[in-house]
């Protein structure tokens, strides 16, 4: 787990920079954010002089997925403080999610669930926003022949091919993919929202489709 | 973006962020999403992602063999890679190396 957020963080540490962000803006970004994707998309954005308003309905978008885990999590921390259900959501990224709804599926009685939370979350936390500092002060060092700003869009493939995980996956993919293609002339940024507005969309109704069907054939 | 717009943009998505987070832990009164939402929310990261990732691709970066610049082709081998072992650090590393070696045999 601390594998993949070490060299995540590094190289959006190094992808800020070679966007013309300020090392010390990036770390602050790791530190108050703490959301790998939408702050490499955020990080493009900024870089290519996109409106404010554009970075964080993009930001939106790419962590709404956490609505589903907060969803999920919230019967099982109900008997907590407001504090510490504050806190819980405050570092509840992808892999804290993943180990804790696992854990906790378990129902073990003797488990602290708000310690076993929160010792994932801050050491995640602290080695992202370490790996965030270390790669942007280093990569400022680096020069532009490396060509790191690459490292954004190959970012997200190797996040988009595992998203990937059903025909629907596909579908949406493929929608948001291409529409975002057609789009992209469009002022604002507003090709990128839209195309994954329909994509989701796309996905949803395909799912729904599949759904119905193998419910005929059974 | 001039730099306060740059610290008043972090301070919103970390707003943004944590309110999404903290959405359902707050309010943990047997609040439960509806199954249609739950649905769609699955679609998000390959739609929003592919959406990212598409006209980035596609971009010209300068450096081409005849139509293909070699940012799609460094590209489209990293997609291979990342759809055969789904690892973030071999898909990445592929990608750069590619694209390095290509524009060193460019040179």
């Amino acid at each position: 787990m601390l594998l993949g957020a070490a060299p995540f963080g590094l190289i959006t540490g190094v992808s800020a920079v070679a966007a013309g962000m300020a090392a010390v803006d990036v770390t602050f970004m790791s530190l108050t954010v703490f959301a790998g994707a939408s702050q490499l998309a955020a990080i493009a954005l900024i870089g290519s002089g996109a409106a404010v308003w554009v970075v964080l309905l993009t930001v939106l978008m790419i962590n709404v997925r956490h609505v589903m885990y907060a969803a999920a999590l919230a019967p099982h921390v109900r008997s907590l403080g407001l504090g510490s259900r504050a806190a819980i959501g405050a570092v509840l990224v992808d892999h804290v999610y993943a180990f804790a709804s696992l854990r906790f599926a378990k129902r073990e009685r003797d488990l602290d669930r708000r310690d076993y939370v929160l010792g994932l979350g801050l050491t995640m936390w602290l080695v992202w926003t370490g790996a965030t500092a270390v790669g942007a002060f280093a990569g400022a060092q680096l020069p532009p022949s490396w060509q790191l700003d690459f490292a954004v869009p190959l970012m997200f493939l190797a996040l988009l091919i595992p998203s990937i995980r059903d025909r629907p996956g596909l579908v949406a993919a493929l929608t948001g993919g291409g529409l975002a293609l057609a789009l992209a002339g469009l002022p604002y940024n507003l090709g990128l929202v839209s195309a994954a507005l329909a994509g989701i969309a796309a996905g949803t109704i395909a799912d729904t489709l599949l759904a119905a069907r193998r419910g005929e054939d059974a | 973006m001039t730099r306060p717009e740059v610290w008043f943009t972090i301070v919103g998505m970390a707003l943004v962020t944590f309110a999404l987070r903290g959405s359902f832990l707050l309010a943990a009164d047997r609040t439960t999403l509806r199954p249609l939402v739950q649905r769609a929310l699955r679609y998000v990261p390959p739609a929003v992602l592919a959406a990212i990732v598409a006209p980035a691709l596609a971009q010209p970066s300068g450096a081409a063999i005849g139509p293909f610049d070699l940012r799609l082709i460094a590209g489209l081998v990293a997609g291979l890679v990342a759809w055969r072992t789904r690892g973030i650090l071999a898909t990445f590393g592929t990608g750069m190396l590619t694209l390095w070696g290509l524009t060193w045999l460019l040179g």
